[in-house]
């Protein structure tokens, strides 16, 4: 489908962020700062003519696929399903809330547009690859996109897959890293150091891109770019800010899975707008 | 009995042979297809066959993908390997998605031998159990691994599919009335049953000839499916028998005796022993002198029935 001008784009984005904001702030749980970094990136691949889908066929067989492997983003996930008209928007507001298919982390049973049942970090690179060779033995020429946490590729199962894309020449699985740079406990690099990360993905033999992930024109770009890779797979590291852009607005350098309070939320929508 | 094939040869050929007949099978293979014998599917459809290496946890999501995009994966490596490196992913890619991948499991139980503990799946089958949305099958011998892997590539949820590394008695000379979910009745008596599955089936079988040179009537049940178990044949066997004698080649703790013991204590309460390895690895040694050292022979299903008719 056609992507939306830059401008419109931009404004999709700030209507994601709310999103997120709302629905965590409402359900009292969740992880809004690390849905919060990887909003571009996922604005992008829904409205900016990234992504090939169809709302009302979530199971095309042609589709390309979006796999939130860092399921811990899941509002932003719901945020974008809803916008692009997998179910109605009012459906965020039962968000983790008993019977409601807004799970924590996202279940595929259960909602349409959801491609993987993701939550268990480290196995969605490895879910994307099986797709990704399923749709080109049957000639399609979908592409998987596969949005991993930095602090995620700590798993080893991120390398096994790594080492088999390339063995496979899966050229339509793209990799994004969502590299804000902190994971639960506190920095990546204090936790589990994953530099130099880009010469790790290169070594491995997969096309790296390095981007300013909040950059909504980097990030169109270097999605396109990576969307024709020929013989190889393609990785993204998209250096983004955790909570962005409302970080500072919280208690804590690293506010990690808690939803904003009341008032924390207010002065959040107010600043994105 | 005559002795027949490897279930795992008998697996692999099946599957080499449903293979031109479901395009959509494809078969993933933790580089063991040597000895899980899906060599054979291998060689006659390679564009369909995927040796992901020594990476169990890539193995297993890369076929949860797969069957999401509306393939037939099969899976296989040993028990000990799949089951255990990649349990979180047979949870999360494969059990909770429902997805439909076959995930088989060879070198179970402790009749590999020579290679020991390290390579033994001896608690596959509780884990597998363990998994909403599996299904569990534990086959006797060759016909009916044939059955089962032709069953299971017509159930679109998930499957674990255990087989074993030694030749085997052919237990059915005719193809075996096999369903998922439904004993087979091999033998009827009424003095006691015994409930088997694997290798244990032909040894219960024998230990009901040795019972009935000692005038007992065993009843014989080949117990394929672990889950969903036959309950109802648990159940008659109960009321109708008595007592129960069960028999695996697996970990005494959460393994078919377990499972029929639970539905027999729902059903119709009675007295139950239990052949199996009783919570303890085993060691190196040839497959019959270890089975014999760890009870898991025929004797030890007659010593067991006897002691239940006291």
């Amino acid at each position: 489908m056609a992507g939306l001008p830059l401008q419109e784009l931009e404004a999709k984005a700030r209507t994601l962020r709310r999103h997120i904001i709302t629905s965590t702030t409402q359900a009292g749980s969740g992880h809004p700062t690390s849905s919060l970094s990887a909003v571009e990136v996922v604005t992008a691949l829904y409205f900016g003519g990234i992504l090939r889908y169809d709302p009302l066929r979530p199971n095309w067989p042609p589709r390309d696929r979006f796999i939130l492997s860092k399921g811990h983003a899941a509002p932003l996930l719901y945020a974008a399903l809803a916008e692009a008209g997998y179910f109605p928007v009012e459906a965020l507001a039962t968000l983790r809330q008993l019977g409601s298919p807004l799970e924590g982390h996202p279940n595929l049973r259960r909602l349409p547009g959801v491609e993987a049942s993701t939550g268990s970090l480290g196995q969605g690179l490895s879910i994307g690859l099986g797709h990704a060779l399923a749709a080109r033995m049957d000639g399609y020429d979908s592409r998987v996109y596969v949005l991993l946490g930095d602090g995620e590729i700590d798993q080893g199962q991120v390398w096994e897959a790594v080492m088999s894309a390339v063995k496979y020449r899966a050229d339509n699985l793209i990799a994004i890293v969502d590299r804000n740079g902190y994971q639960q406990t506190g920095p990546t690099a204090e936790v589990l150091d994953l530099e130099p990360l880009a010469p790790k993905w290169e070594a491995f033999g997969w096309a790296v891109q390095e981007i300013n992930g909040h950059d909504l024109t980097q990030v169109l770009t270097a999605l396109q770019k990576a969307g024709v890779s020929r013989g190889k797979p393609s990785v993204i590291i998209a250096r983004t800010q955790k909570g962005y852009p409302i970080m500072d607005l919280l208690s804590e350098a690293n506010y990690h899975g808690k939803p904003l309070s009341l008032a924390e939320a207010e002065k959040a929508l107010a600043r994105i707008g | 009995m005559k002795l027949g094939k490897s279930t795992r040869e008998a697996f692999g050929l099946a599957l080499a042979d449903l293979g031109a007949r479901y395009p959509d099978i494809v078969v993933l293979d933790g580089d063991v297809h040597n000895s899980t014998r899906t060599e054979h599917f291998a060689k006659r459809f390679p564009e369909r066959f995927f040796n992901v290496g020594i990476a169990e946890s890539n193995l297993v999501s890369m076929a949860g993908g797969m069957a999401g995009a509306g393939k037939r994966p099969w899976l296989a490596s040993f028990a000990a390997f799949v089951m255990c490196n990649a349990y979180d992913q047979l949870r999360m890619s494969v059990a909770f998605p429902c997805a439909d991948v076959k995930v088989v499991g060879s070198h179970a139980g402790i009749s590999i031998g020579e290679d020991g503990p390290s390579q033994m799946g001896i608690e596959d089958v509780a884990l597998a159990c363990a998994l909403p949305n599996f299904t569990v099958v534990v086959p006797a011998d060759e016909p009916s691994t044939w059955a089962a892997v032709e069953a299971l590539t017509e159930l679109r949820t998930p499957a674990y599919l255990r087989v074993g590394r030694p030749n085997v008695p052919i237990v059915y000379d005719q193809p075996p009335p096999f369903r998922i979910g439904q004993a087979i009745r091999l033998r009827d008596g009424k003095d006691l049953t015994l409930i088997a599955n694997g290798l244990m089936v032909a040894a219960a079988l024998q230990a009901a000839e040795e019972l009935a040179r000692s005038g007992i009537q065993a009843r014989v049940l080949d117990m394929h499916t672990v889950k969903p178990l036959d309950e109802q044949a648990v159940a008659e066997a109960a009321r109708e028998t008595g007592r129960i004698v069960i028999a695996e080649e697996h970990t005494i703790y959460g393994g078919l005796g377990s499972v029929v013991a639970m539905a027999a204590a729902r059903h119709h309460p009675v007295p139950i022993r239990f052949v199996a390895l009783k919570d303890t690895f085993a060691e190196s040694g040839p497959p019959e002198a270890l089975l014999a050292k760890y009870g898991l022979t025929a004797g030890d299903i007659v010593r067991e029935a006897k002691s239940l008719l006291g």
